[in-house]
């Protein structure tokens, strides 16, 4: 799901930036003193479950779970996801300095586009299931779309490299809608807390 | 699991300060990100491969990283030679390889292995800690930093206690497969270390509340700006202008 560099064209590259900047804003006004941590340690959660391959056919596919993080933490993930990325960056140079900015925007926003019409459902114990299939589903569907967008925006000629990029992430969107789902289901149970809802 | 296996090192750019390096990282990256030809591209390579040897990484480690960086310009060497329209070198059945689409996947793996390595010679030498600090010095918002120092403290604990959970798993014959039994055991697995994540949050929030927490982290390592950094920016900077200067010649030099 990441660019890496070299790839993106300029105007497109300062485009993701300004995106990004403007979403972090935005983002950390939504963090109070008391949410830094809990964030923080989302983060690392999320980052560790990018670490995890799950198995499909006879291949396997590494997590996302960019709609499972807007769910939980709405417009401050698009600061925990930058702190996610840049980790990663500077541990697996996956992505990097100039595209930092263009993937935040692919990853945080499909996560946001994605998810934002779902979060409502979670209260509704008969829609839970749904609204999380739908929302990890819809977010790695939108950042794939962002993707393509990104490459096409940067060169026509992108186009055929887009097509074969979204045919790609297809799998990867029901492994994801599968998997917020049953994570969903799981937190909803456990702590619900963490998804803003009470016991039930 | 160590992440930062370049991070510990003697060399003078191990030694500057991390502020420093990232603005001369940001400078170079974005010079060289912005170029259409190939022979700017070509000398930052050069230039970056200057910076690996002066920050002693051995190269035998940057295989592995070099590798799936590039699994992208694959896709591109696969697919824009056949979509570009151009002038056709030679035929593959049904397809026409173009020239045109040739040049651009060639600019793309050289820019993009260029800016890999520089980014390893200039940001993979700090630790993270350490680049939490610069950009504290570089006036982001202390709250990002933050974020970014206190995620970097977790990682390693989450990791370690996702991979517990995962051995539990693995010891009561869990056979992860394509299957829903999988997908809902790593989806509980996720979850519990959510939750786990979570409830230590709370605990480590009230512990540093305890504390007298002022919003502020104190590096160990934090030191006045010494002439090797000037050094190592005036290197960066030059580096950006011999770059910017061969792609405004229009590539002609």
């Amino acid at each position: 799901m990441h660019l890496s560099e070299g790839i993106v064209s300029m105007p497109v590259l300062l485009a993701g930036g300004a995106l990004t900047v403007a979403g972090t804003i935005v983002g950390l006004k939504k963090i109070d003193e008391d949410h830094l941590m809990t964030t923080a340690m989302l983060s690392a959660t999320f980052f560790v479950a990018s670490l995890v391959h799950v198995p499909i056919g006879p291949g396997s596919v590494h997590l996302l779970l960019n709609g499972l993080m807007a769910l939980i933490l709405g417009w401050a993930c698009i600061p925990a996801i930058l702190v996610a990325l840049i980790l990663q960056a500077v541990f697996f140079q996956y992505g990097g300095l100039t595209v930092l900015g263009v993937n935040v925007v692919i990853i945080g926003g499909g996560g946001l586009l994605g998810s934002c019409c779902f979060r409502p459902l979670l209260r509704r114990p008969k829609w839970r299931k749904a609204a999380g299939f739908g929302a990890g589903f819809l977010s790695v569907a939108c950042a794939a779309l962002l993707l393509c967008a990104t490459l096409v925006t940067t060169h026509q000629d992108f186009i055929g490299t887009a097509r074969v990029v979204f045919v790609a992430h297809l799998p990867v969107m029901v492994v994801e809608g599968v998997m917020t789902m049953f994570i969903v289901s799981f937190l909803a149970k456990v702590q619900p807390e963490i998804l803003g809802l009470t016991h039930d | 699991m160590n992440f930062e296996q370049w991070a510990e090192g003697s060399s003078i750019l191990h030694g500057a300060s991390p502020h420093i390096k990232l603005i001369g990282a940001l400078c170079f990256c974005f010079a060289v990100a912005s170029c259409q030809h190939m022979q700017p591209v070509l000398a930052g390579l050069v230039l970056a491969c200057v910076g690996l040897l002066l920050a002693q990484i051995p190269l035998g480690s940057l295989y592995k990283r070099l590798f799936l960086v590039n699994i992208f310009t694959l896709v591109c060497w696969l697919t824009l030679p056949v979509t570009v329209p151009g002038t056709a070198i030679t035929h593959l059945g049904f397809l026409s390889i173009s020239r045109e689409g040739i040049d651009m996947a060639l600019l793309i793996t050289v820019k993009t292995n260029t800016l890999v390595l520089m980014f390893i010679t200039l940001i993979a030498t700090s630790s993270v800690a350490d680049l939490g600090h610069g950009l504290q010095r570089l006036k982001v918002p202390p709250k990002l930093c933050l974020l970014l120092l206190f995620s970097y403290r977790y990682i390693f604990v989450i990791h370690a206690e996702y991979k517990r959970l995962k051995r539990a798993a693995l010891f009561r014959s869990f056979k992860p497969t394509t299957s829903s039994h999988t997908y809902r055991t790593y989806g509980n697995l996720l979850g519990m270390t959510l939750v786990k994540g979570w409830q230590r949050a709370r605990r480590v929030q009230q512990a540093m509340l305890l504390r007298g927490f002022s919003g502020e982290f104190i590096s160990l390592h934090s030191r006045d700006v010494r002439p090797a950094d000037w050094l190592i920016l005036a290197g960066a900077l030059c580096s950006t202008f011999i770059v910017l200067v061969l792609e405004y010649s229009g590539g002609a030099l």
